[in-house]
């Protein structure tokens, strides 16, 4: 298939980028849309031009590395898919293909459509931990049961991945679902439990520090969450939000 | 947002349930609907009521208008191509729009009875303002006319609320941490019942003024 391509042109965090037109031919429908890129990019460094910097690591969905907002969506038309898990065949012949990077104060520029998410780091950092004792004597957690609906609901907020489509697709570029499903994650089994508290706390106040925006309820980041973290994670944390800002001291 | 709108929600019942008076005819209608706005504007603890609704809607817009602004600082650079419809509701996209438009429609709506009511040249009939008239004539086109106009605007901006509310009454919910596997489809069929009916019950009053009268 022959495709158009337009993509994001950005020197350095501090220049100001435009889109850039490439066209594309003979393009396989069962070339991962990252593979797609690299084609170009090898063609471009052929023509002695400068590739396009994008970041990619695991390219099976698991490292959420990938990111690039397709044709108006965050990793593209799919539900479900990371950006390295989208195919061309997703796409009409004669396409034109809008790629542009995250956009988010939070998640500034570094080229291209690669993007500094180290917001989402010191958010984790912030509170995103169990303080476990590692000494050797580490009690197996497999030693306290837990409620099979608990570790489910646990598991399914654990799959997030840290991509950030939740934050690039959010028109307000909030960041509740990311720290929803971590808050969720670790509060909802008993290791979590002792530091729920504060850990929702101080991650809150890192995110509402990071510059990220505040969440209307749109719904548009469970929709388009690679691993669909569903909406309850945030409802969930803005219980304990509010009971724990009522209640610590 | 989530408290105030609520509030706000209640508010509209109140209102509404007021409003609905004007459906009765004749003398016993005017003296009914008088009395009710006499009661409105004098009664102590409707006083407190009102003050509390000023705040709220106050509170309401300052935190939605801090809220706006605050997002979208979030994204200084805008996407070429942005596809929201894919993922999200309009109405959930354009709160601040709708918002707005029932912000100036509240300015007009309170130039045209509230301040008629307090300070206006209002006549007295039977020992009371009559605010029946003033509401009567306002939607007639042989004696205001610009009623055609008052009565569209008026039906335009109940449309805006619907939007508003279709978004809102199940959001707020959301953002107090209500979210369950049976309660929330319930909450969300009130919020569309309520989205829907409010707003039709106030803009059927303009309708039907209008039409009995022209
Ligand atoms: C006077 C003009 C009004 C303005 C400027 C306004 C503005 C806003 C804004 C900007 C938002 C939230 C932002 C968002 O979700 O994107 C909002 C939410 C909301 N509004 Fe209004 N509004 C107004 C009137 C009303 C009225 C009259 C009601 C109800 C009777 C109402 C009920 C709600 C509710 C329930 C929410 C959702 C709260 C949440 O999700 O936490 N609003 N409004
Ligand atoms: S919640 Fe979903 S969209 Fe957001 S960072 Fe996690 S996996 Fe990505
Ligand atoms: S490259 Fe790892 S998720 Fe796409």
């Amino acid at each position: 298939m022959n495709i158009t391509l337009k993509i994001w042109r950005q020197k350095g965090p501090n220049h100001v980028g435009a889109m850039e037109t490439h066209k594309m031919t003979e393009v396989s429908g069962d070339m991962s849309f990252l593979e797609m890129m690299d084609v170009l990019n090898g063609n471009l460094i052929r023509e002695g031009k400068e590739p396009f910097a994008f970041d990619h690591d695991c390219r099976e969905g698991i490292c959420g590395s990938c990111s690039m907002f397709i044709n108006g969506e965050a990793h593209g038309p799919g539900r479900n898919v990371t950006t390295c898990q989208l195919h061309m065949r997703s796409f009409k012949d004669g396409e034109t293909i809008h790629v542009e990077p995250w956009r988010s104060a939070a998640f500034p520029v570094i080229k291209d459509l690669s993007v500094d998410r180290s917001s989402f780091d010191r958010i984790i950092q912030a509170g995103g931990y169990v303080s476990v004792n590692t000494s050797g004597e580490t009690i197996d957690a497999n030693a306290i049961p837990i409620p099979k609906h608990d570790a489910d609901e646990a598991f399914d907020a654990a799959t997030c991945i840290g991509c950030g489509a939740c934050v690039a697709t959010c028109k307000n570029s909030s960041a509740m679902l990311f720290v929803s499903a971590k808050v969720s994650q670790l509060s909802l089994l008993p290791q979590g439990k002792p530091e729920s508290k504060q850990r929702v706390i101080r991650m809150v106040d890192q995110m509402d520090l990071e510059g990220f925006g505040n969440c209307t309820n749109t719904g548009a980041c469970e929709v388009e969450c690679p691993k669909g973290i569903s909406i309850t994670n945030i409802a969930r944390m803005n219980r304990a939000f509010l009971s724990s800002n009522l209640t610590s001291k | 947002m989530a408290l105030t709108g609520l509030f706000l929600c209640l508010f509209l019942v109140g209102h509404l349930l007021g409003n609905l008076q004007l459906f009765v005819g004749g003398e016993e209608g005017r003296e009914a609907f008088n009395n009710y706005a006499q009661f409105m504007t004098t009664n102590p603890l409707v006083k407190v009521l009102s003050y509390l609704t000023y705040a709220g809607i106050i509170f309401h817009i300052v935190d939605g208008f801090v809220l706006t602004i605050q997002n979208r600082k979030a994204r200084p650079v805008k996407y070429v191509v942005e596809k929201g419809n894919l993922n999200s509701s309009w109405a959930s996209r354009n709160m601040a729009v709708l918002g707005t438009i029932l912000l100036v429609f509240l300015v007009s709506h309170m130039q045209s009875f509230w301040y008629v009511m307090h300070f206006g040249d209002i006549e007295i009939v039977d020992g009371v303002k009559d605010l029946h008239s003033v509401t009567v004539d306002f939607f007639n086109p042989a004696i205001n006319n610009l009623a055609a106009v008052m009565t569209g605007l008026y039906v335009f901006a109940m449309l805006s609320m619907a939007f508003h509310l279709n978004h809102g009454f199940q959001s707020a919910f959301q953002t107090m941490g209500i979210n369950h596997p049976t309660y929330t489809p319930v909450i969300n069929f009130v919020g569309k019942a309520f989205s829907i009916l409010i707003p039709a019950g106030f803009a059927s009053l303009p309708i039907y003024l209008f039409i009995i009268q022209s």
